[in-house]
């Protein structure tokens, strides 16, 4: 069987039910092609933090835009999405970390973030279970927490009622205009979005995307143990090491009361067992930041992989190799805060409506090397 | 800091029922064994609290065999984990327990099968073993009335147990069809023991109803169960009661074999004739197995005992007997099957999930157990769902999924301490 | 009551037989182990250490098995998580 649409969008996670959602709005017709669970796979995986980070101008410019345009689709998400705006607590451990509050909070006052600078005090005043002898914080009131699989299928339901249709069966290639399905189908497309997160290089080879697995932990509930997502300062180093193992405190509250638990990173990692060593790490690491967390009942673990790239920076738009083929990948860590800064962009390429944000620092092409090109032409 | 306990056994078997303690008594004379319970004393759930016994109840010889071995008894702890190379993680009240060993022979039982009906949250409605674990715990029943329903022969077994605590058994529900279990009647006939016990259960029941082919719809009660509604599907009837005591037969508790990476068939852990699963050094025995009952477990405790520690041949001698004893349970898993009547108990806004409070309707709208899992907190709770996921397996066709560790709730402080602390700055 | 220990349940010291379960103490107070996350009253399911409904916070550490922890005298029992 063979069938035409105005664009096919591989994977259903939250990225792909972003871009379908806007490109269905844009009156295209879209087919979204996922053979699992909706948002069943590093949506699921992930902590659901909707956060403004600033390691670069441009991810400052891309999460800020996309968290404000979940402030605005928040009333309309359905309650088991559990948006809620604890904010963010990014945590420095001693005076050179307070120095990193201060720089952040220049940038932040410049974009018109809510952020307020804690001393040690305060700080432990808004989280009483954090270790007595941190320096303080940084509280940026406007960050949020949802759940991401219930977020993606909204989004996908979205599309659905616009018009796009959902066909449950893997891709086993893609490119030139046509998807081949598990099934034998074939569908024809001048416009395929590879929205399959760290799989995506399976379908577009060459890709600049490596997986970078992380480990979760998940208590029973504790309600008002955690009041905001708490990240270590330290945490801009782990996750900006480009090869090492690092891991980080990250832990947020749930709308039900429990304490989810990050963070880890490692790259050359593909068996998605629970690896202990790192699950350890990470829990010690959790341990000397909130001792009292010791005596909370751990319900699940699990991992999940982050579509990483060498830039930290998503890859948004066409494929250099394929005038069919674009890409909306790459996001790391950020998938679900930038997924709907995402579809907007793909709608901006894909329908030259206008962007709120210039497209240019996303462009696939800058990560592409010539050899990689000439290689996949 | 919480203790940290670590031992190193030739042989650890992990389940102190049956299974587990003819394992250790086989295999103690020939190597350091330690049994492990979850319970504060070993017995599981047939020999609770008979363990000791009198020398005339089943358990007393076993009792005696066992007190003869120097094997060591770990009770309370709860296993969680199988982190590295032959060790398993448990925890205690007083933390982690860090157990190696060279052979392992997992004995873990069994649980009750619970299907969902509308009421089946109230308090007092509970399983059928697990009400008489209650008692066996101290619940005295002297006059309560108490319907028993569900499926299995397990129902009898307890009617004739609460009766002989002075209960008021109104009736016993059999929810498998007359003509299924006529068969199964006809077939235990190569059994004796089976039919002199089932005779002495309807002996000790003679004043009791026994409806076979009725099963629960309704508990009624505010915040306890106070009567429920029965039917055969033809008719109704609702019996007043002080407790609903319900479950729907056994499934295997196979959540470590899995963990560890043994081979399933069937929703029972595979094994070879000594009883060894497809994980080496690893022997299964018991209802994870396939669910037979005492006999069954005590024969294949015993040959897994013998081989875990090399003497083959005391455990071939045994091989005609469990054969016997497996006919017995393949004709006990045909007779109480569930009948699909049953998947039409749950009303729309029925609980299915009773950690999280997830109704059947919205269960409805998926088409997988993971799906279930991450759009509606379905089995996500403390139980992992070992509850719900044997009733959504039923109910919607959902196999299981993979299993991660830990496989039971545990403190966040034991599974942080579970491995050495690396060097820290 | 013969052979009676006294624990306290939320608070209030009462009599149970000695040698029971938590669980058993509970059920004979007619008390409910937990409240479930819609606000229903449960109490023991399984009885025996499966479905976590009797769960209950003894000696101040929460998520304990009423079914699998045996009274001793003295012992804080909370139903309220």
């Amino acid at each position: 069987m063979s069938s035409n649409c105005d664009a096919i969008v591989l994977g259903a996670g939250i990225v792909g039910a972003a871009c379908a959602m806007e490109l269905a709005h844009a009156g295209m017709s879209v087919t979204v092609v996922e053979p699992g669970v909706i948002g069943g796979g590093a949506t699921a995986a992930g902590m659901g933090h909707i956060v403004v980070m600033d390691d670069s101008p441009a991810q400052l410019a891309f999460t800020h835009y996309s968290q404000q345009l979940w402030h605005v689709l928040a009333p309309q998400l359905p309650p088991a999405a559990e948006y809620e705006t604890p904010g963010t607590i990014w945590v420095a451990a001693d005076e050179v970390e307070m120095q990193e509050v201060a720089r952040k909070q220049s940038i932040y006052v410049t974009r018109g973030l809510p952020v307020r600078v804690l001393d040690s005090h305060a700080l432990l005043h808004e989280e009483p279970h954090l270790r007595p002898g941190l320096a303080g914080g940084l509280l940026v009131s406007s960050d949020a927490v949802l759940y991401p699989p219930v977020a993606a299928d909204y989004l996908l339901q979205q599309a659905l009622s616009s018009g796009a249709s959902l066909i449950r069966q893997a891709a086993l290639q893609a490119g030139e205009g046509k998807a081949c399905l598990a099934n034998g189908d074939i569908l024809s497309s001048p416009r395929i979005i590879n929205a399959l997160g760290a799989a995506a290089p399976s379908l577009a080879p060459g890709l600049p995307v490596h997986p970078r697995k992380g480990h979760l932990v998940i208590t029973d509930r504790a309600p008002g143990f955690v009041r905001h997502q708490l990240v270590e300062l330290g945490y801009v180093r782990s996750a900006g090491s480009g090869t090492a193992d690092s891991v980080a405190f990250n832990v947020q509250p749930r709308k039900t009361g429990q304490v989810l638990i990050g963070s880890s990173r490692q790259y050359n990692a593909h068996d998605k067992s629970v690896d202990h060593q790192i699950l350890q790490r990470m829990m010690q690491q959790t341990r000397r930041y909130m001792p009292g967390i010791d005596k909370l009942s751990v319900l699940r673990t699990w991992t999940g992989f982050r579509a990483a790239t060498p830039d930290k920076l998503p890859l948004i738009g066409p494929h250099p190799a394929d005038p069919t083929l674009f890409l909306a990948t790459g996001h790391e860590g950020l998938g679900i805060t930038t997924a709907l800064a995402t579809g907007k962009l793909i709608r901006h390429i894909l329908t030259g409506s206008g962007s709120e944000i210039p497209v240019e620092p996303y462009l696939p092409a800058r990560a592409f090397h010539p050899t990689t090109e000439t290689a996949h032409a | 800091m919480r203790n940290r306990n670590e031992y190193t056994y030739d042989v650890l078997v992990i389940g102190g029922g049956p299974a587990g303690i003819a394992a250790a008594c086989a295999a103690a004379p020939h190597a350091r064994v330690a049994i492990v319970d979850e319970n504060p004393a070993l017995g599981g759930q047939i020999w609770r609290n008979s363990f000791p016994a009198r020398q005339s109840h089943p358990s007393g010889p076993w009792h005696n065999r066992l007190q003869q071995t120097q094997a060591t008894r770990l009770h309370g702890l709860r296993v969680f984990d199988a982190p590295a190379f032959n060790t398993l993680h448990a925890e205690a009240p007083d933390g982690l327990h860090i157990l190696r060993y060279n052979k392992l022979i997992l004995a873990t039982g069994a649980r009750e099968r619970f299907l969902p009906f509308p009421g089946w949250t109230l308090r007092n409605v509970i399983g059928a073993g697990g009400l008489q674990a209650m008692v066996k715990s101290g619940l005295p029943v002297a006059g309560k009335r108490i319907v028993v329903a569900g499926s299995g022969p397990l129902l009898l077994a307890v009617a004739a147990f609460l009766k002989s605590h002075g209960a008021q058994v109104v009736a016993v529900c059999e929810q498998a069809p007359p003509r299924q279990l006529a068969h199964f009647a006809t077939s235990i006939v190569a059994y004796p023991s089976k039919i002199s016990q089932a005779v002495q259960y309807r002996t000790q029941l003679a004043a009791v109803p026994y409806r076979i082919g009725w099963w629960p719809v309704t508990a009624h009660g505010k915040s306890q169960v106070e009567s429920v509604t029965l039917t055969n599907g033809a008719r109704r009837l609702t019996l007043d009661c002080d407790f609903l005591a319900c479950g729907f037969h056994l499934v295997p508790n196979t959540e470590l074999p899995a963990l560890l990476g043994c081979s399933l068939h069937n929703g029972f852990v595979a094994v070879d004739s000594l009883q060894q699963a497809s994980v080496p050094n690893v022997f299964c025995a018991g209802e994870i197995t396939g669910i037979g009952g005492l006999d069954k477990s005590l024969i294949e405790g015993s040959i897994a005992g013998y081989a875990s520690t090399g003497q083959n041949s005391p455990a071939r001698k045994l091989f005609a007997k469990r054969n016997k004893a497996l006919g017995f349970a393949a004709a006990m898993e045909r007779a109480f099957a569930p009948r699909p009547e049953l998947r039409r108990l749950p009303a729309p806004q029925t609980t299915v999930c009773r950690c999280e409070d997830v109704a059947h309707e919205l269960l409805q709208q998926h088409d997988s157990w993971r799906s279930a899992k991450l759009h509606t907190r379905c089995g996500m709770g403390p139980c992992q769902g070992r509850v719900c996921g044997a009733a959504t397996e039923f109910l919607y066709g959902w196999p299981g999924e993979s299993i991660r560790p830990p496989i039971l709730p545990v403190r966040f402080d034991t599974l942080a301490e579970a491995e050495k602390p690396t060097a820290q700055h | 009551m013969p052979d009676a220990i006294t624990i306290t349940v939320n608070g209030a010291p009462v009599q149970v037989p000695s040698g029971v379960t938590v669980a058993v103490a509970l059920t004979l107070l007619n008390e409910p182990c937990r409240t479930s996350v819609t606000g229903q009253p449960r109490g023991p399911l399984c009885a025996m250490g499966i479905c976590y409904e009797c769960r209950v916070t003894i000696d101040r550490i929460s998520n304990r098995l009423a079914c699998q922890t045996l009274c001793v005298p003295g012992m804080e029992v909370s139903t309220h998580a």
